[in-house]
């Protein structure tokens, strides 16, 4: 889980952020600003500034925001000069668009503002399609517009090539100005802004939606914002009914205003195509006399502020009903209020104008169970001065309570100030409703101050938008104002704390702070408040009360990702108790070291303890005899010879003590054969490998040992319930390794998986099999550093850790197991037949397939039945219409085609009887396993130099591709301990490119081969581990007329696997020159190819032959692969079925010992692919 | 040939990386389970024997219940009694007899620890102290004792549904499991009883007693939760601080009391939850016996 920000102005205009792993405000220091707003969302933040205008802050990321320009230069032949840039009057201009339709030659290209700069000068692309041209990147036709070849061909009479050039935007991690051209016109200030929309269009795209309120309550949208353009282009008015005072958006299409009048406007008719939406409708506020005055809204909830400061949960809103249906009251009294990702919901409290978290949002319970202050220091004042920021802010967290404690005194004493108490007194005070609000201390000693500070809260939360005033450079107050609070004693005798004004100046400083909030005098304010907390810290010897009580004036948690399993630290804050808040002491400080303490004494003295007590009587009889012990079931077995069937079964496992104090096994199947009882039986410590097979109907699993492997035929399995069979699982990969004598994380190499005359089992069956069933598509790993990456691109790192996911509580390590989670999406398809009654409708012919289906039509997938991949797997949304298909589709989603099955396009044409649409629902997966998350870059293809065994490597290179095809170089990443946090690496360094790529491999002495989204070549020059990222691209020509899609390099050899299943060989690869010479064919059907560092060749094949039908998924290992014969001659094949993603990049072993981690890894996650071939797994003969 | 080399190098490179890497909470509750108490079974002089009955050297497991881990104990002393002597079996420990009901390890930490080992524990066939102890006619009666404790446990740790989700041969697992030590099969189904909801941050109320030898009252019982309304982890000192507030001494003061979990003492600052989860007995309850520290 990466961390996030939650962002807060406080009411003196301050921005700051809290991330979610932190616990201290930050603050957001840019010299001259004040904020009144601020918006964000997870890659930037938007706000407007006292002086009116709107700013924005991008955060940097290790991958530029790049945008690529591009023109086309046109040329005619002529036979007097041959091709020259004299065109035709009927041509297109000499520089021009692609369509040709625009005049575009390259001085016209102006950066769009300042804040973009070119990356280098303008350039000719020599890549044409994906294969490279002749110098000069000239393509030819006949004439203008045709189809464009790179060969020149007598006829070619036209010839065009393509200059482009990149930019790039440079402002990252600063408030940059947005223009806002129509202010000149029309003097009207922004007064509330809001951002969202990303979640409706896809991820590649990344648009945002932007709204703005003016003074005047007219509604203003920003276009054009997206990963491309952070900025946008132009406002545009939005017409509304009324004036509208401020505005919500939310992830989703939900958007909603307040009108002045304390109504509510819905936005309806938000969607992919129109962000802006279309028309308003009009909701009441939900108590008659009281109107609105804020409101926020997430993907599914709005929340509202009445006048009243009452707190407001709307009912049943979500996409298709955006006004939901009645108001909940909540508890709370609140000033402002604010949705952020995953619904959860953060507040400003109407008090005491705290920042509060509502806790327990869950989908399931979206109004959530109570408010939760979040009460952790600030560091301004502190991390400005010149003492050791970090000394100072571990002293923050550890007095954190103390803090709190002052702090709250002050604001609550005007209360009840008669009440008069010797300072320090602790009271708490009773809890309001549900509302958990923190006990809160009262310290009523100074009333006095208390009052001022009540008065001065007051004026500012009037002047929500204060007027310009004159900047008066008077020292900072709030930190003058606690000196005299921070011990009462000291108020009554001055001399002790140096430079503490008389009281009575107070009341100046108070008029001087109204005024500073208001002016743009901040950066004064700011040096004094340095040179005072200075003063402070010289004067008063005592660590407590350090801070002015936070308050707050707005608060977005648009890019704070808060989910149930996220451990914050934000809420540790006032104690009851002397004993508690020394506890808390600690556990606010926490490190290994200090956690360590109990249990590391619990460990000796466990030991000591079993020491003393069994040492010297060993010889004593034990009291309980150590017995077989037997678990039985029924099950359903596959029957090992035909006719196959399943057929009822009682399955046991007995475990006993083996010679060696092992335990060990027997697992034991009696079924009935012709009325006769038999039996069938196999050793545990024989078991190879357990891979439990999803199947739609059954919950079926398969046990492999060595000789089953061979005979490609496992004993398969199903269990009742797929609880039973989970159980049954972990209970058999303990027994597995039990009788091993495994316990312990995976070794470098050997663990992995191992081969046996050419036969795959992993040797260490279940654990990485069963400790994380789920993620890694891709997983590359290299002397124990192991990398992997989820479905939802989040790249993983392995810790060394081992267990997890469901064998929790059994057999896991608790030190490296870190919580896991990976989205994917589900896709179903509505299919309709067109008849020319009723036109498109979903009654097919008898012969069609289902109306609802799965990608063949074979099976039935409706929007009901249809499940997540296992039960560990939970919906996340609702169902969605799919965009983003290969080829296509209609603005309501729709591919056209003759008939089922066809290849589907995006237009309807006449020729067209059947079309369908792909709904997508993404689903969750949260476990445990010994990963590590490696934020923030998503990524889709990952690779790691293969290292010998004995080489000493302090630098291990590793690369990337992100999803969006941006190429990585990860930087810092050793293996001098495996699992460590060495093997994280540090950080990325992109790697600059002309287009998208999506595979990456990484040879022996650093040679870096990659494959373009188009189907393109290209060798990396010149990298070394001195040059980690190299100098430049050679592009490789692909086969002829093939597209690459997969590249794997091992010692030398160099495989590629393109979109046709064709695996190619690169010839001629020597080290003086790396990038070869021609591609050799050496097998179909391949649909994943991994070398690995001592050029073993591992794929995984389609289509071989099994003894019924064809199999898809299986690994298969080239026989006869050597030193002089890197093509080897033959396949073996290896276990069947399903598999997805091979590796064998970690094994550098001689023969036979093969590595292949996430095959174990993923085979759980990629087996729905197989169901049409499940009978037939490892029914494939040997040797065919 | 081949998996038989690579199976013992195997074994080789995980042991190495064992040592490696620090214990394991996990290796707490194998350390647990296989708590072993050497005793030595005295009969009673009191006892009219046929010849003079040898002692029985026994190790009982911590975690398991006197009547169920002494039918060899009963044999040994059987044969040198007369049979119709042969009644219900009781133990005492120097004067006290020892409740079957309560686990070997607290009967053990509560009576004898800080003694020298074995455990001296003298037999009994005649006068069954009626008023001290309970009947225990089969095990069966101990099976239903241990799985109303567990019963009660899940009912503080989880209102009860846990234990109640679970079918009868999964509680008969979890009793199989203690009665024959079988560490596996009882955690197979006990880390079900040991889930909590993340966010909660631990169990509704710990399920704990607290025994002193010289107090009226067998034990303490009472509702405490792992994490105070505040959201602050409880330690073991929070819950001494409210049920036995003498047990926390002052640095300077002498010690008065132990505080002791499976014979070992763990700091005060240890986390009430972490207890819970990993100290308790298979009963699902964290027994804590207090008792005077020793003069010396």
């Amino acid at each position: 889980m990466p961390s996030s920000l939650l962002w807060a102005v406080d009411v003196y205009g301050r921005v700051y952020s809290l991330s979610t792993a932190g616990q201290q405000w930050e603050h957001c220091r840019d010299a001259h600003l004040e904020f009144k707003r601020v918006t964000a969302v997870q890659q930037c933040c938007w706000s407007i500034a006292c002086d009116h205008n709107i700013y924005l802050y991008v955060h940097a990321s290790e991958v530029p925001i790049r945008y690529q320009e591009e023109t086309y230069e046109n040329q005619r032949w002529n036979p007097v000069d041959g091709f020259s840039d004299r065109l035709l009057p009927s041509d297109r201009w000499q520089w021009s668009d692609i369509t040709g339709l625009k005049h575009q030659p390259l001085g016209d290209f102006q950066l769009p503002s300042e804040n973009w700069e070119w990356e280098a000068d303008w350039y000719i692309d020599e890549n044409f399609g994906g294969e490279p041209t002749e110098k000069g990147g000239w393509t030819y036709a006949i004439d203008f517009p045709a189809t464009y070849t790179k060969d020149k061909k007598w006829n070619s009479c036209v010839r065009r090539r393509r200059w482009i050039r990149y930019r790039r935007y440079k402002a990252q991690d600063t408030w940059v100005k947005i223009p806002s051209e129509q202010t000149e016109s029309l003097p009207d200030p922004f007064n509330d802004i809001t951002c969202g929309g990303w979640e409706i269009t896809e991820e590649p795209r990344g648009c945002l939606a932007l709204w703005a309120v003016s003074l005047q309550g007219k509604v203003w949208f920003r276009c054009d914002i997206n990963h491309h353009n952070p900025e946008g282009s132009v406002w545009e008015e939005v017409p509304v009914p009324g004036e509208v005072v401020q505005i919500s958006c939310g992830p989703g299409d939900l958007v909603w205003a307040v009108l002045w009048e304390g109504h509510l406007l819905v936005r309806e008719g938000v969607g992919r195509d129109c962000l802006k939406g279309s028309s308003w409708v009009t909701v009441e506020s939900p108590s008659p006399g009281v109107g609105v005055v804020h409101v926020a809204v997430g993907v599914n909830v709005v929340w509202a502020v009445t006048k009243d400061h009452k707190v407001w949960f709307r009912r049943g809103v979500n996409s298709h009903n955006p006004c939901g249906s009645g108001w909940i009251g909540m508890v709370g009294e609140m000033v402002m209020i604010n949705v952020g990702l995953s619904d959860q919901v953060w507040a400003i409290g109407f008090e005491d104008r705290a920042v509060y978290f509502r806790q327990g949002v869950t989908a399931s319970e979206l109004s959530g169970k109570a408010w939760k202050v979040v009460s952790v220091p600030r560091d301004s004042e502190r991390s400005h001065s010149s003492a050791s920021a970090s000394s100072l802010q571990s002293a923050g967290c550890f007095f954190g309570g103390e803090v709190r404690l002052q702090s709250q005194a002050s604001m609550l004493s005007d209360a009840d100030a008669e009440t008069e108490r010797a300072g320090g007194e602790v009271v708490p005070t009773p809890e309001i409703g549900d509302a958990p609000k923190p006990r809160i201390p009262k310290v009523t000693s100074d009333s006095f101050i208390s009052e001022l500070v009540s008065d001065r809260e007051g004026q500012i939360s009037r002047c929500d938008v204060p007027p310009a005033g004159p900047s008066i450079p008077e020292e900072d107050h709030p930190e003058k104002e606690l000196e005299d609070r921070a011990s009462p004693a000291q108020v009554l005798s001055p001399s002790q704390s140096g430079g503490v004004d008389p009281q009575w100046s107070n009341v100046d400083l108070e008029e001087a702070q109204t005024h500073l909030t208001s002016g743009p005098g901040g950066d004064a304010a700011e040096t004094s408040s340095l040179s005072s907390v200075a003063t402070y810290n010289l004067a008063l010897e005592e660590p407590y009360g350090l801070d002015e009580p936070p308050k707050w004036a707005w608060v977005s948690g648009g890019g704070c990702l808060v989910e149930c399993h996220t451990q914050l630290n934000w809420f540790n804050s006032s104690t009851s108790t002397a004993l508690n808040s020394s506890m808390q002491a600690m556990s606010l400080s926490i490190t290994p070291a200090q956690t360590a303490a109990w249990r590391k004494q619990i460990f000796e003295q466990l030991s000591e303890r079993s020491k003393r007590e069994m040492e010297n009587f060993m010889h004593y009889e034990q009291a309980i005899e150590q017995s077989v012990w037997v678990k039985k079931g029924t099950m359903q077995w596959w029957r090992d010879w035909k006719p196959h069937k399943w057929v009822d079964v009682q399955f046991a496992l007995e475990q006993f003590s083996g010679v060696e104090g092992n335990k060990d096994g027997i697992l034991f199947i009696y079924y009935t054969f012709n009325d006769e009882k038999k039996y069938l039986h196999m050793f545990i410590n024989e078991v190879t490998i357990l891979v439990p097979v999803l199947n739609d109907s059954k919950h079926t699993f398969a046990i492999y040992t060595a000789e089953r492997t061979k005979q490609r035929w496992p004993m398969r399995l199903a269990a009742a319930t797929e609880l039973e069979m989970h159980d049954w699982l972990a209970l058999l990969s303990v027994s597995c390794c039990d009788s091993r004598g495994i316990q312990g994380p995976p070794s470098k190499q050997a663990i992995w998986s191992v081969t046996c005359k050419g036969d795959i089992f992993v040797s260490e069956p279940t654990k990485e099999l069963e400790a994380s069933p789920y993620p890694t598509p891709c997983a590359q790993i290299s002397l124990g550093v192991v990398w992997g990456i989820g479905y939802d691109h989040t790249a993983w790192v392995h810790t060394g850790g081992y267990g997890g996911g469901f064998f929790q509580g059994l057999a896991s390590s608790t030190d490296n197991i870190y919580t896991q989670t990976d989205v994917k999406s589900v896709y179903i398809y509505e299919n309709q037949r067109w008849n020319p009654v009723t036109g498109y409708t979903n009654r097919g012919l008898p012969t069609d397939r289902y109306m609802w289906s799965n990608a063949s039509g074979l099976k039935e997938c409706t929007k009901n039945n249809t499940k997540p991949p296992s039960p560990n797997w939970t919906w996340v949304s609702d169902w969605t219409i799919d965009y983003a298909v290969p080829g296509g589709t209609d603005r309501e989603g729709w591919q056209y085609a003759a008939d089922f099955p066809a290849s589907y396009h995006g237009n309807k044409t006449l020729k067209d009887f059947v079309r369908r649409r792909r709904w997508a629902r993404k689903c969750k997966l949260t476990t445990t396993g010994p990963w590590q998350e490696v934020p923030p870059i998503p990524l889709s293809d990952i690779t790691i130099l293969p290292c010998g065994p004995k080489s000493t490597v302090e630098q291990v290179s590793l690369w990337a591709i992100s999803n969006k095809g941006d190429i990585l170089c990860r930087l810092g990443v050793t293996s001098l301990t495996p699992g460590s946090s060495s093997n994280y690496g540090s950080s990325w360094l992109h790697v600059g490119t002309d287009q998208p790529f999506k595979s990456i491999s990484i040879g022996a002495v650093h040679q870096v081969w990659a494959i373009a989204k188009d189907g393109s070549a290209f060798y990396r020059g010149s990298v070394s581990a001195q040059n980690p990222a190299g100098d430049c691209w050679y592009h490789i020509p692909s086969p002829t007329g093939q597209k690459l899609k997969q590249v794997s390099v091992g010692r030398t050899s160099v495989y590629t696997v393109d979109e046709n299943g064709n695996l190619w060989y690169r010839h001629g690869v020597t080290p003086s020159y790396p990038q070869g010479s021609s591609w050799e064919h050496i097998s179909n059907n391949v649909r994943k190819v991994s070398v690995g560092p001592l050029d073993q060749v591992w794929v995984i094949a389609d289509k071989v032959q099994g003894s019924h039908s064809l199999s898809c998924g299986t690994v298969c290992r080239r026989l006869g692969v050597l030193p002089m014969e890197p093509k080897g001659h033959s396949w073996d094949y290896g276990i069947g079925g399903g598999w997805d993603h091979i590796t064998v990049r970690g094994n550098a072993m001689e023969a036979p010992r093969i590595v292949m981690p996430s095959l174990t890894d993923n085979q759980t996650a990629t087996r729905p692919l197989q169901t049409s071939n499940q009978p037939e797994m490892n029914g494939n003969p040997v040797g065919c | 040939m081949t998996s038989l080399v690579v199976k013992n190098e195997l074994n080789a490179s995980c042991r190495h990386l064992m040592n490696v890497i620090m214990a394991d909470d996990k290796d707490v509750l194998r350390d647990v389970w296989f708590g072993r108490i050497p005793a030595c079974f005295t009969l009673s002089p009191e006892e009219t024997t046929e010849r003079e009955a040898e002692p029985y050297y026994l190790l009982l497991p911590r975690v398991s219940y006197l009547t169920l881990v002494t039918d060899k104990v009963k044999k040994h002393f059987l044969r040198v009694m007369k049979a119709e002597d042969s009644t219900e079996m009781w133990f005492e420990y120097e004067g006290t007899p020892l409740k079957w009901h309560y686990p070997i390890g607290v009967l053990f930490d509560l009576h004898a620890s800080n003694t020298a080992l074995p455990w001296n524990v003298t037999v009994h066939f005649k006068n069954f102290p009626e008023h001290d102890l309970l009947h225990c006619t089969s095990n069966s009666v101990i099976e239903a004792h241990f799985m109303s404790c567990i019963k009660e446990a899940d009912a503080l740790k989880h209102k009860g549904q846990v234990i109640n989700d679970m079918q009868k041969k999964d509680h008969k697992q979890l009793w199989m499991g203690l009665q024959n030590d079988k560490f596996d099969q009882f955690w197979a189904m006990n880390r079900k009883l040991m889930e909590y909801p993340t966010d909660e941050g631990g169990f509704r109320y710990i399920p704990f007693r607290m025994y002193q030898t010289m107090g009226e009252r067998p034990f303490i019982q009472k509702l405490f939760r792992p994490v105070s309304p505040e959201g602050h982890t409880l330690t073991l000192g929070d819950l001494l601080k409210e049920l036995f507030p003498a047990a926390i001494c002052a640095e300077d003061e002498p010690k008065r009391f132990q505080v002791m979990i499976h014979g070992i003492e763990p700091l005060l600052e240890t986390p009430i939850q972490w207890l819970s989860e990993h100290l308790s007995h298979p009963d699902n309850f964290l027994h804590i016996s207090i008792i005077p520290a020793p003069s010396d």
